[in-house]
């Protein structure tokens, strides 16, 4: 079983799946449609938790060797953000370039994913915890379930053996440690480790470096969106006081209006 | 009618909070409710959950250690024998951890952390943040399963429901990940994602140490979870854990205080959905007072030594 290679061989097959999302400052706009948001003027970036996923798979091999693919679904723009990946350790990069990404669910994401990832003969998947535009912090998931194969989700520390691993992550309880074997699927929470920069020598090797496109077969989505809508305004609220003298009137407001003291 | 499957986490011998909650939203649209519980130590759980909504309780017996995979296995197995169209559990940890695996052998699509679930006929819709709460997207779903998560503290746990009928059932034996330990937390510390009260610190605090003063007055209320913002986390201050905003977590209390936080676009998507919020900052016009219900303008380091007083009155009934 490819899984139960030894260490250091040099062929492991390491993917960290990406997306390109907008960046966090971006405001949301209901669009003409009242069922999806207006990209219009928005700039977009590497999902947050996506960059620490890059990073682990870099690591990754760098301590037990092998190869990095960087993975996407979304659209062919996505080059840009997958440049940076490569420039950052990444030995390779592929686009399933999707017209219709915005409306891809994750159980569509997760079937086409799992479909390339059995097609190239991924052995360990770093996935972020969540991509910062839907949250739905499902594919990773999904894509393991698919694939028969091991997932921790929100790992914030991880130990690779042979064939198998150690994961921690953090619960409302308290930081759980489990064992998983592999191959497996990692989705990558903050604290797990520090993305690095990318030099000017990773960024010129970048240019070298592949970006594929690949064609996939779409299976249908299951869930749309009928309606979407900014949050309700909150009602005005009020400045008490100034300092130390408006603690009384605070109180008094928590406890006799708000009623929640 | 419909079934809707619920799986009901428990900790220190109760069921959490927040699956109540999820029992309580199931129970409201008045379809059958089965709940799913896991590890054979839970029996008075499984049996105090007919009190809470639901209809009939599925215990899970078997091998102790949590199996992500395994449970997942073994709630899609009790959605299919019991015909549910729909399964739900809370938008924890181990709830967004599992629902997607669920869903994926149900091939169904799981729509997570839902801050508005309602069934007209057999027929489910959600409602769900984008963009970390910037909008929220209603959503329907064709999958042969509805499978979703439900935001902790954004629905009401059902009381005065009748009993249930406890099932026991082995869970299965095929499991890929197992949990070998967890470091509890130190005293009991809610997590910011569950506490009905929230106390955040950011950069207004100045100094690290002056997180005692955060500290503190979470401690007055008794049930509030210290916050933080992301300049905080990024400074090596405090926990990633306690992050609150679109990097971190997105939380919903009943009361969330903001002390020394200036309140970027991305802190006010996290927390603009609590029913109250109250701002403690020094600059008056920062962008955290348009949002709150009441706001304080003065020191913290000032402020909140006196609200920690006034709170400890007020909760010893002064």
């Amino acid at each position: 079983m490819r899984a139960s290679r030894p260490h250091g061989d040099p062929q492991m097959n390491i993917v960290a799946c990406v997306k390109r999302v907008p960046v966090t400052e971006a405001q949301a706009v209901v669009a003409a449609s009242g069922t999806s948001l207006d990209p219009s003027g928005y700039q977009y970036m590497l999902s947050f938790y996506d960059e620490i996923a890059v990073e682990e798979a870099v690591k990754t091999k760098e301590r037990l060797g092998g190869e990095v693919t960087v993975l996407t679904l979304g659209p062919a723009e996505s080059s840009k953000e997958l440049r940076e990946c490569l420039a950052k350790g990444a030995d390779k990069a592929m686009v399933l370039a999707d017209p219709t990404w915005g409306e891809r669910d994750a159980l569509a994401t997760a079937k086409i994913l799992a479909a390339q990832l059995k097609s190239m003969g991924a052995e360990l998947v770093f996935c972020g915890r969540t991509a910062t535009d839907r949250d739905n912090s499902a594919v990773g998931q999904m894509v393991a379930t698919l694939l028969g194969w091991a997932c921790v989700t929100e790992v914030s520390g991880l130990e690779l053996g042979e064939g198998k691993g150690t994961a921690k992550r953090e619960t409302e309880s308290g930081i759980e440690t489990l064992e998983f074997p592999l191959p497996a699927v990692i989705t990558c929470n903050k604290g797990l480790n520090e993305p690095r920069y990318a030099g000017l020598k990773g960024i010129m090797a970048a240019k070298k470096k592949p970006i594929e496109e690949v064609a996939f077969e779409a299976p249908a989505n299951q869930a749309a969106a009928v309606k979407m809508e900014l949050p309700a305004p909150r009602k005005e609220g009020r400045i008490v006081g100034q300092g130390v003298d408006a603690v009384g009137p605070l109180i008094e407001a928590l406890r006799n209006e708000a009623q929640v003291l | 009618m419909a079934t809707i499957v619920v799986f009901v986490e428990h900790a220190n011998g109760s069921a959490r909070r927040a699956s109540l909650e999820v029992l309580g939203a199931a129970a409201a649209t008045g379809n059958a409710v089965c709940a799913v519980v896991s590890d054979p130590d839970a029996g008075a759980v499984a049996a105090s959950l007919g009190a809470f909504g639901a209809n009939k309780v599925v215990h899970l017996t078997g091998p102790t250690a949590y199996s992500p995979d395994g449970t997942a296995a073994d709630v899609a197995s009790v959605v299919q024998s019991a015909g549910a169209t729909v399964c739900l559990a809370s938008a924890t940890s181990a709830g967004k951890d599992l629902m997607p695996r669920v869903a994926a052998l149900l091939d169904s699509t799981p729509l997570t952390d839902c801050t508005g679930f309602e069934m007209a006929g057999d027929k489910a819709t959600a409602v769900r943040p984008v963009l970390a709460g910037k909008a929220f997207a209603t959503v329907e779903s064709s999958s042969p399963v509805f499978c979703a998560t439900l935001r902790p503290n954004a629905f009401k746990a059902a009381e005065g429901g009748g009993t249930a009928e406890v099932v026991e059932q082995a869970a299965g034996s095929d499991r890929k990940v197992t949990v070998v330990s967890v470091a509890a937390k130190e005293g009991g510390k809610l997590d910011v994602k569950e506490a009905p009260i929230v106390v955040s610190g950011g950069r207004g605090l100045k100094e690290p140490e002056n997180f005692a003063l955060i500290e503190a007055l979470a401690a007055a209320f008794g049930d509030a979870a210290v916050g933080a913002s992301r300049a905080v986390v990024d400074a090596g201050w405090r926990p990633h854990a306690e992050q609150v905003g679109q990097t971190g977590k997105v939380v919903a209390p009943t009361l969330y205080i903001a002390v020394g936080i200036s309140g970027a676009i991305q802190h006010l998507a996290g927390m603009r959905t609590s029913k109250v919020i109250v701002a403690i900052n020094k600059d008056e016009a920062a962008p955290i007072f348009k949002v709150a219900d009441y706001g304080i303008v003065g020191d913290a380091m000032e402020v909140v030594p006196a609200l920690t007083e006034a709170v400890k009155a007020a909760r010893n009934g002064q």
